[in-house]
């Protein structure tokens, strides 16, 4: 079967991210208010052929875990859709 | 003395690195492609810097996984010397060689200027030949340098002296305004635990001829040569 996964990598929480607050001044700057906490991370799209939707999910779990997402300073979650 | 500066697609140092060991300082050194596995002929490897994999996904994410790196991982497992400027630290990072990682620097800029380094361990392998606290003069030039790590590991770096370069001014001063990237601690460089594996931001390899400004890099390359020759020569 074939999932589409949606991989979600954003910088911990701990981790300050610049490009964040850039964003975040320039939207103040345009005269917006009550917006904060602007982050930045990355969306990760991959068409995943697997018996199972668990099946999938381990797999990209470990993908998630190797590459795509550095465990020192990022972390992340992943939705499946199956693709019918 | 024989040098090995590892090629990926993308690095674009290897040649300054080459010239600098070859011409500048008078050792053995030969370009090591990707895909090379065998670093048996090699003293000591240099992951040279550059944009390896346009620094696709994450600076040094991609380069990681090459064949290469899995032999370079064995060589420093075997108390080899190892050393990663620019991206080649980035690279070193990526591959659990080194701990922390590296980041967009905090004010999204591009950096190319010459940058201070304050000596603050001068007990290893890649900087025996500094006084401790002394200042090199090393151009940096990059986006992504900002060094983080955890509480947890810089007190450990901390406790361990593997912080061997911080970004301070011509005096030796440590102040955060100073550095280039906005890393934590001023770090510029660091080395792993056992000590024989080291990542800096600065390129060395462009402060080794004096018509460039500096030959301060200089010490980084004898101090590596000293330790695996066992003579003492100086700068």
């Amino acid at each position: 079967m074939l999932y589409k996964a949606e991989v979600k990598v954003a910088l911990k929480q701990a981790v300050l991210d610049p490009q964040g607050s850039t964003v975040e001044g320039a939207v103040k700057s345009l005269g917006y208010k009550g917006v904060s906490q602007v982050r930045i991370g990355k969306l990760i799209e991959m068409t995943v052929e697997a018996e199972s939707e668990e099946q999938a999910g381990t797999l990209v779990t470990e993908l998630a875990k190797k590459i795509l997402a550095n465990p020192v300073m990022e972390s992340f979650t992943y939705s499946l859709t199956e693709v019918k | 003395m024989r040098f090995g500066v590892t090629v990926f697609p993308g690095t674009n140092c290897e040649m300054d690195t080459l010239h600098a060991l070859r011409e500048a300082l008078g050792y053995e050194a030969d370009y090591i492609w990707h895909q090379e596995r065998d670093l048996s002929r090699f003293d000591a490897v240099v992951i040279a810097g550059g944009f390896s994999y346009g620094d696709y996904l994450r600076t040094g994410a991609v380069a990681r996984f090459s064949p290469v790196m899995e032999a370079v991982a064995e060589f420093a497992e075997q108390g080899r010397l190892v050393l990663g400027v620019c991206n080649g630290f980035q690279i070193l990072c990526e591959a659990g060689l080194l701990p922390g990682a590296l980041q967009r620097n905090v004010h999204l800029q591009f950096r190319c200027s010459w940058s201070h380094l304050r000596v603050e361990n001068n007990a290893t392998p890649f900087t025996s030949a500094c006084r401790e606290g002394q200042v090199l003069q090393v151009p940096v030039n990059h986006g992504e340098g900002n060094y983080f790590a955890d509480a947890d590991t810089l007190a450990e770096l901390n406790r361990n002296h593997q912080v061997l370069l911080r970004y301070c001014d011509a005096d030796g001063s440590v102040d955060p305004a100073i550095s280039p990237n906005g890393s934590v601690e001023n770090i510029a460089g660091i080395s792993n635990k056992q000590g024989n594996v080291m990542g800096l931001m600065p390129h060395p390899e462009r402060a080794a001829e004096a018509i460039l400004g500096s030959t301060d890099g200089r010490y980084i390359f004898t101090s590596m040569v000293n330790y695996v020759t066992g003579r003492t020569a100086r700068v």
